[in-house]
């Protein structure tokens, strides 16, 4: 079981993490932290044209909480609003278990489903995509104004 | 690795406790979170199991034999608590939900009372929530200042520090007694002879002193005193504020309701004495009677004999934990309780405490409710914290589990 939680792609999302950093203006900047636990993950996401055009991260915690956001950027760059929004609850019921994981299906974010059998771990896994989540209903509001 | 002659038999103490026991909810679990929570011996279990059962009743209220009953037992607790801890008399022991209610029950009742603006508070950067945050609201509510007598890179409290910290103005002293994080064992008695000498009271956090090594109020001479039942082998939801006589004789009620007073006018109330002024509503009264057999659980053993067996077992872990390449380990090496809070290479604290759990080892890791010392101390931490049902095979048990957790993690 331990070895589905830290399988080879997370910890090499966690020790080569990609798309660390910060984003050049225009952006939307969003914050996620886990209180129970001190991890935090700082999302900046730029949308042109109803896309996710370049996302970027910062943060600090667990190597599940870092890898996750890694694996974030490289899957929703590109992504229209909509796509985005269907691949964070496909992650989401990855994660919780309610459906099953296939790297020929879900490519690299299969390995997040090995959190679902440490349920205290789960929060570590979602919160990079609860956080963008929230980003892309910042990015809703703006487009409305 | 030479054998030390440890003074108590763990195992035979184990078998006090249900959840040691083989059963098919439970893990073998090795069990080195005892900061947070301690588990409870049968006696304890039996004993709030008994009063549900056969003598429930509200107390200090019903006209009737059983309601008599429950308030002897009830009162019987608060007896037990203030020879535990050297009270004066019974009527300085306030039940509480746990030692966060106890110190914000003196806060809000002697700080709103008594601290006026350009008061000074003392406060020392190793502290829980529980005894800061309190501080940190009233001083801000009543325009005090709140003053940070900082450790040192070891992680212990220096007296000098305190004297050039303390003047006219200061009011309070808050300390904890053991370190939630550290392990630091605090020279309390000191601390509140040097606040006297200011003019200042003392307030001690003895929720991770209480279970494991002796606590005398009259000895330390502190004003107040709080601690949790469920840290000491007893229940949640139950814990004490001890404070003088005097000083609860000053204070005004925290809240107010049922049981806390004499008589109630339109135009005039008069308070209860202590305790009863400080206990509005029904109290947790099989909390309380849990807490007795809780601190019979202690004396049974002997507070010494666990102080001395805990200290070695608190040495051997020193000395074991030493061996594990990467581990950095925080905190004094002498004068020091059975609580170790460590980092491993640039492995997270919630990473080593999955790896420990997949091996039936529990221990803590994170902040531990207390940010300001975490960030001194340059984040997270993992903390394993002995009780008196851990052993050496316990310690054995946790460092091989940390090379284990090397090894997950690609170190050599």
């Amino acid at each position: 079981m331990l070895e589905e939680l830290y399988q080879e792609i997370i910890l090499d999302h966690y020790r080569h993490p990609r798309g660390r950093g910060e984003l050049e203006p225009p952006k939307i900047t969003q914050e996620g932290f886990n209180p129970s636990c001190g991890d935090e993950v700082i999302l900046d996401v730029r949308v042109e044209n109803g896309r996710v055009s370049d996302v970027r991260f910062r943060g600090r915690g667990c190597s599940i909480s870092q890898a996750s956001a890694s694996m974030l950027v490289e899957a929703v760059k590109g992504k229209s609003l909509e796509e985005a929004r269907q691949l964070i609850q496909q992650v989401l019921a990855l994660v919780k278990g309610e459906i099953e994981a296939d790297f020929e299906q879900h490519g690299e974010l299969a390995a997040l489903a090995g959190v679902r059998n440490f349920p205290v771990r789960v929060k570590c896994a979602t919160l990079a995509w609860h956080t963008l989540e929230e980003a892309l209903k910042q990015a809703e509001e703006v487009a409305a104004k | 690795m030479a054998t030390m002659p440890f003074i108590l038999n763990a195992e035979e103490i184990r078998k006090q406790f249900p959840f040691f026991q083989p059963h098919p909810e439970m893990r073998n679990l090795i069990y080195l979170d005892n900061a947070a929570t301690t588990q409870k011996p049968y006696a304890v279990i039996e004993a709030v199991s008994h009063f549900w059962a056969y003598h429930n009743a509200n107390v200090h209220r019903g006209g009737h034999g059983v309601g008599a009953r429950a308030s002897e037992l009830y009162e019987a607790a608060r007896e037990r608590v203030a020879r535990f801890i050297n009270a004066r008399e019974s009527a300085e022991v306030i039940f509480t939900r746990g030692t966060t209610e106890s110190i914000n029950l003196v806060a809000f009742s002697w700080g709103e009372t008594f601290i006026q603006p350009g008061d000074e508070i003392i406060v020392t950067e190793l502290e829980h929530h529980a005894n800061l945050l309190p501080w940190m609201r009233l001083a801000e509510r009543r325009g005090a200042r709140l003053r940070v007598w900082p450790i040192t890179d070891e992680g212990t409290l220096e007296l000098e520090t305190l004297r050039a910290l303390l003047n006219e103005r200061t009011r309070l002293v808050a300390v904890s007694h053991i370190s939630n994080v550290l392990g630091v064992i605090t020279p309390v008695a000191e601390i509140c002879r040097l606040a006297h000498a200011a003019g200042a009271l003392c307030l001690v956090d003895a929720a991770q002193s209480v279970a494991h090594i002796p606590v005398d109020v009259q000895a330390i001479d502190c004003d107040f005193l709080a601690f949790s039942g469920h840290k000491a082998y007893g229940p949640t939801g139950i814990g004490v504020l001890y404070a003088k006589r005097a000083l609860l004789e000053q204070m005004p009620p925290y809240q107010v309701g049922g049981g806390m007073v004499q008589t109630v006018r339109w135009d005039r109330i008069r308070w209860a004495e202590p305790p009863a002024k400080f206990e509005a509503g029904t109290p947790p009264i099989g909390e309380a009677i849990g807490l007795h057999a809780a601190l019979d659980f202690i004396d049974s053993i002997g507070r010494e004999a666990i102080a001395t067996y805990e200290h070695q077992l608190t040495e051997y872990a020193l000395e074991r934990l030493q061996e594990v390449p990467g581990l950095r380990l925080f905190g004094p090496r002498t004068h020091r309780a059975g609580i170790f809070a460590f980092t491993l290479e640039d492995i997270h604290p919630h990473d080593i405490a999955t790896v420990l759990d997949s091996r039936d080892i529990a221990i803590r890791a994170g902040q531990h409710c207390a940010h300001p010392l975490s960030e001194r101390l340059g984040g997270p931490t993992a903390r394993a914290s002995l009780a008196i049902y851990n052993d050496a095979a316990h310690i054995d048990a946790l460092v091989d589990a940390l090379h284990h957790t090397r090894k997950v993690f690609g170190y050599a």
